[in-house]
Formats: C-alpha cells, structure tokens, sequence
C-alpha cells in the first residue's frame, strides 16, 4: 500500500532542545489516524513540521512518496483554534473561502464553482444558517467547524487536523466524526491529533504515541498498552525530560544537521 | 463662515496642496496601516516612523543637500531594517514583540540624534528643516510633493487590490496560508515595504509620531463600527481623510497653528466617539442594550402580575378584570415609580388601558401575557424534568430565563414535554 506520509529520522527544536527527536514513521493511506500524547509531546510540532511550517533540524518528510510542494494541493492543515485571533472581521463564509485561495489563482475571478464548494463545505459541517455571520460571534464548537470546513473546502486527499474536538460538545464531535468516515469512504486520509484517551480506539484506525520521541505505532489494540501508555504519559516520561533538560541548559546539539539522512 | 467658504473653495492655491496632501497621506498610512492592525502589530508605526529618521540624515549626509530622493531612499532603507530587526528579535530570542519595538526604536532614534549632532556641527550650508521631520511642516507642503504622496496612495491602493486575498489569508491565519503554499515571506515583505513607503511619505508633512499615529488609529476606530474588512477599510480611510482636512482647516483660519496635531486631535476624538457610541462594542450600545433588557423585563413582569391576578380569582380564561396598581403591588413587589412607568409605557403600546386608575388588559395585552406565563411555566417544567432542581428554586430559576426564551426553543420545548397551553403551577 502507498504511503501517504513518510517521515524519516524527523528531529525538530525550538532553539535548543528537541522537541521532535529521531521520529520515523510510515502512514497508511484511507484510514483515520490519531496521534496521542501528553501536553508538550510534540504533536502541534509534529503536524508543523509535516507541513512545512517549521524547518527539521535533519530528517525529511514525504507526502504522497513525493515532498510537499509537489503535493501541497492534495493536503489540507486545521491549525488549532487559539492559534488564531477571532475578532478578525470577516464571516464564515469569507473564512472557508481561504481555503480557495492558491498561489496561481490569485488574479483569476471568485468563480461559480468555487462558491458552490464553499458552501457545500459550510453544508457539511452544518454551519449553513450562520454563513454570513462575523466569526467571532460564533461558540468554540462552531469556531471549530469552520476551519473543518475550510479545510474541506480545500478539496484535498489528507488532512491533517490539530485537536479539531476540542471545545466541541458531542453532538458535534459526532457529526464531525460522521463527516471523517464519509471521508475515510472517499479514500481520503485524516490524522488527528486527539487528546480524550476514552475514545481513541472508537475513532481510529491508527495511531501514533507520541512523547518528543515516538512511543509507539500501530493499530490502537497494538499501542494502548499498558507499558506503552506509561512510557508515554509516566514513568520514564520524566527520565526523557530529565535529558531534554540537560541539553537545553548545556545548549547541546542534537545531531549536526543532516549527517545522517 | 467666509473663512469656511474661502477655504472649500481653495480661494488660496496652496490650500489645494495641503488639502490633497492630507487626502494621499492619510489614505496611504490607514490602507496599509489597516492590515498591520489585524495583524497585530500596533506598534511597527512608531518603530518605523522613528527608524526612518537616522536614514534621512544619511540620506542628507550623502547627498550634501536636502535632496528628496536622497532623503526618501535613505529613510526607506532604516525603516525597513529597523522592521527587520524587530521580527529577527521576535524570532530569535525570547523577547516579546512590544520590548523588541522599544530596543529597536531606541538604538535608531539614538543613531538619528548622534546623526543630527553631526550634520549640525559640520555640514555646511542649510541643513535647517531636517528637524521638520520630527513635527512636520503640512503647511509648505508643495505641488511636486502632493505628486509623490499620490504616486505612493496609488501603489498601495493597488497592491492591496491586487494581493487582496492573500493579504487577508496571511492576516488571518498564516500558518494556514503557508500550508496553502502561498509565498508568505514575500507577502509579509510587501506589508512591511508599503508600511515603510506610507509612513516615509507621511513623515515629511506630519512629522514621526503624528504619522505613526495615522498608521493604526483610524483602523482601530473603524473596527468598532464594522465586521466587515471592505467596510472597514472604506471607513478608516473616511475617518482619517476627515480629519486630516479638519487639522488643514483649522491651521488655515488661525494662521500659525501646526496642521498634523490638529489631524492627530480629530482622529482622537473620532477614535473616542467610536469606543462610546458604536454599535458593536460600544459603551452607549451597551447601556441601551441593558436599558432596553431591564424595561422588557419589566414589562412582562408586569403582564404576568396581572395574569396571576386573574389566576387566583380563576378568570383566567378571560382576563376581562380591572385592577389598581395597589392590587398588582399585591402579587408582586414591585417598585412603585417603576411600576407606573412600565404601566404607562405598556398603556403607550397599547397592551393595557386605563379607566380611572383601574388597569385592564387589551385583545394584545392578553395574548402576551399569556405567553409570558407560558414560556415561565415551560420552563419550570423542563427544569423539573430535565434536571436535578428543588421544587422551591424552580421559580427562580424561570423568572429570568422566560424573558430571553425565543419562539423557535418555545417550540422545542413544547414538543420535548408535549404541553399545549399554559400549564398550571402544579408542581
Ligand atoms: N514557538 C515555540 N518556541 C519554543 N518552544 C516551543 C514553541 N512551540 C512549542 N514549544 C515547545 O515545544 C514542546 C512541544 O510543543 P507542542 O505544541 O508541539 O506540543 P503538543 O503535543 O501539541 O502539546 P498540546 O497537547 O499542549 O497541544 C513544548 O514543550 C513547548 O513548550
Ligand atoms: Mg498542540
């Protein structure tokens, strides 16, 4: 089966200490992932650092087989929903429409067919009586939603979403959990960074543990161990933050860049 | 008044320049100044329109006269770098953006003083005015001038129509508009170029902190107004152009009073009256809002004092009684200046009428007091079934909320504790 991400020997810091160390992974394509973690694992880095957005100290990603920029359309990013400030002045509408807006389409008109993707995208995540309403005058859930539906408006094969059931009550956690697995049956990829450990093996097909290293990967039966979870979440956490530390005081490099890709 | 007519009908040519410059300036700084607004970078205005001071003097040093493209390009030059410094701390180090502002605005305004001792002991010849640039000269502003900041106005209009939707893409969520493969560095290169280009042009006429103030007040006052970006920026532009015409007027009836403060004083006291009076969060807005929810309350409160009335001498069904303000005092304590308001007011609506101090209800009256009742009564029901609630809070619990229940949840309601009329307080 292909791959739809490949990373490989991944190792990102802010600064000084890693907070992505020697990650590899392959993941498959159609399925619903998760990656799970405590606070501060890496995961937003993670998910970052796939997308181009922060630079690997060594290692590379590959979407597709192929690097980003040769697949960029075909991936869609849901940032978090603090990252950005709500009070921005434009409505719903407006803000799924960004997810129209490509590089070689900027001189071209806002055509019929876009506007129909638009709000069919509004449809689907259930916000269509609100689509002209200013953004932030709108709940967390539906803030939420709205960047689920500009990511579809994008019209990718893999999303990749940062906590998108955060704040979301469960009748919208639901419906949007309905909205993956039309995806899923589409042939589309979603991974999901996911925090509530009750439902992790309800809502996916895989999953990746993440704590600065990888924990673990696999089908949620192979991972949710006992040994794993504590890996992960307790325990020898502390012994891998113990080193983290060390390295950020002594201002140690992790590894010279790409010695060993 | 003369004055006045003299000066729209620009009797005085030179109040065409100053009239125009205003208009071109003003529409630079706030177009792009706008967008630094959302996102967020309130203070780049000050951290350039100082920066750009040590690079006119070496614009001026290198040039050996007070040459305006020299001055123009050495400017552009400092204020871009000093943006650039501010990022590359933000970046780099730990430093917040507001303390990277200070440091960068103070090393170059500390440069500019070094630079002005300098040219002031050796330069020969005039190098009177470059301390224009602090406070600036609207007055002398020339036609070749008024040419320059059109030019400018121009550009900035242009690249804002044309990069619009990246524009808007990068301000709302950059990350996203970098994972859309949207050249973001280029985008923000533009942002900063245009912001140092309009506070360059600005600087001349208003001086530095006159234009770092145009930079990000008018936006700030049109975001009170407005949810919606085209709006918004129509709006800062309007507000800032009136008030850069209002600063040349009053500099033109009294001789020797400097236009840019006078500019800066008008944008505040738009920027204030916009903070009071706006619709959206405006502190007026608010107060009526409250006012308006209080009468309402009190309103149907009223309604409901008088259904009660009927209810104890079950005459509900019609509602037909008469009563005096004492009787309704008697279900419910009101205040009684505020009840014969609400009384009167509810007579102005035409939901009671009043015969000889005795109060009745009207064909209108005695539907909405009905539906008051209604909406309590649903409630307190609900609340019984759907929560854990002691019988004795119910009330309370209701009394507020029936106010604020709309048609579409009455529906819900109904249909959720399959009631029809106004059930009976049986719990
Ligand atoms: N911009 C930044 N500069 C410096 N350190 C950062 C930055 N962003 C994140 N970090 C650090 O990197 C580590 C991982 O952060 P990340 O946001 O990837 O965690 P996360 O797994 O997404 O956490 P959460 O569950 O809280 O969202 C944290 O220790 C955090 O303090
Ligand atoms: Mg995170």
């Amino acid at each position: 089966m292909k791959s739809s991400i490949e990373v490989h020997n991944l190792t990102t810091a802010y600064g000084g200490a890693p907070v992505l160390w020697d990650i590899d992974f392959q993941l498959p394509t159609g399925q619903i992932i998760g990656i799970i973690g405590p606070n501060g694992s890496g995961k937003t880095t993670l998910l970052k650092t796939i997308m181009g957005l922060l630079d690997p100290a060594s290692g590379f990603v590959k979407v597709f087989d192929q690097p980003l920029d040769k697949v960029r359309e075909k991936v869609a990013y849901v940032p978090q929903r603090e990252s950005v400030d709500w009070d921005f002045p434009a409505s719903v509408y407006d803000v799924v429409m960004m997810g129209r807006y490509r590089k070689y389409n900027l001189f071209k008109r806002t055509k019929d067919p876009d506007r129909e993707i638009v709000l069919q995208s509004i449809e689907k995540v259930g916000l269509s009586e609100f689509k002209d309403r200013q953004i932030s005058r709108l709940s967390g859930g539906q803030q939420q939603r709205v960047f689920v539906a500009r990511a579809l408006a994008q019209g990718a094969d893999l999303y990749l979403m940062d906590e998108p059931f955060v704040g979301v009550d469960a009748a919208t956690e639901n419906s949007i959990l309905n909205l993956l697995s039309e995806m899923k049956n589409e042939g589309k990829t979603v991974v999901i960074i996911h925090h509530d450990l009750q439902t992790v093996s309800d809502y996916f097909d895989y999953l990746l543990l993440l704590n600065t290293r990888l924990i673990a990967r696999g089908t949620p039966a192979e991972v949710l161990t006992k040994e794993n979870l504590t890996n992960a979440y307790g325990g020898q956490l502390t012994l891998l933050s113990k080193v983290v530390n060390l390295i950020k005081q002594n201002e140690f490099p992790i590894r010279e860049k790409d010695s060993d890709v | 008044m003369n004055s006045f007519i003299d000066f729209i009908s620009f009797k005085d040519p030179n109040v065409i320049y100053v009239v125009l410059g205003m208009v071109f300036i003003n529409s630079s700084s706030v177009l792009i100044g706008t967008f630094a607004y959302l996102r967020k970078r309130s203070l780049i205005g000050d951290a350039v329109a100082h920066s750009l001071l040590p690079g006119l003097c070496l614009g001026y040093i290198l040039a050996g006269e007070k040459d305006i493209t020299y001055l123009f390009l050495g400017a552009f030059v400092t204020g871009w770098l000093s943006t650039y410094l501010v990022d590359y701390i933000v970046n780099k180090t730990k430093v917040k953006q507001d303390a990277a502002i200070g440091i960068v605005l103070s090393g170059f305004f500390f440069f500019f003083v070094v630079l002005l001792t300098y040219i002031q002991k050796n330069a020969a010849g005039n190098q009177g005015g470059l301390d224009h640039f602090l406070f600036g000269q609207a007055a002398a502003i020339n036609k070749q001038e008024v040419m320059l900041f059109a030019i400018v106005c121009i550009a900035i209009l242009l690249s804002i129509m044309i990069f619009y939707r990246w524009l808007i893409s990068v301000s709302f969520n950059m990350d996203f508009a970098a994972s859309m493969g949207l050249p973001v560095k280029a985008i923000e290169f533009l942002i900063t170029s245009l912001t140092v280009l309009a506070i360059a042009t600005g600087i001349q006429a208003l001086g530095v902190i006159l234009t770092a103030a145009l930079v990000i007040t008018p936006a700030a006052a049109a975001r009170f107004w407005t949810h919606n970006l085209r709006w918004m920026l129509v709006l800062a532009v309007s507000i800032s152009v009136i008030s850069g015409i209002g600063g040349a007027y009053v500099s033109y009836i009294k001789s020797g009073m400097p236009t840019g403060p006078w500019v800066v004083l008008f944008l505040s006291l738009i920027t204030l009256m916009s903070f009071s009076f706006s619709t959206r969060k405006g502190i007026l807005a608010s107060y009526l809002k409250a006012r308006k929810n209080k009468a309402k309350i009190l309103h149907e409160n009223i309604l409901k004092a008088i259904y009660q009335h009927h209810e104890q001498l079950e005459a509900e069904g019609e509602l037909d009684y008469s009563l005096m303000s004492s009787e309704i005092l008697k279900i419910r304590l009101f205040d009684t200046t505020e009840l014969l308001k609400g009384l009167r007011n509810l007579k102005r609506k035409g939901f009671i009428r009043e015969d000889n101090k005795m109060f009745s209800l009207t064909a209108e009256g005695k539907k909405e007091s009905r539906r008051i009742v209604r909406l309590h009564r649903l409630w307190e029901q609900y609340l019984l079934k759907r929560t854990t609630i002691d019988t004795d809070h119910v009330h309370a619990g209701a009394e507020v909320i029936e106010h604020i229940l709309s048609p579409e949840i009455e529906r819900e309601l109904e249909i959720e504790l399959g009631i029809e009329g106004i059930p009976k307080e049986d719990y």
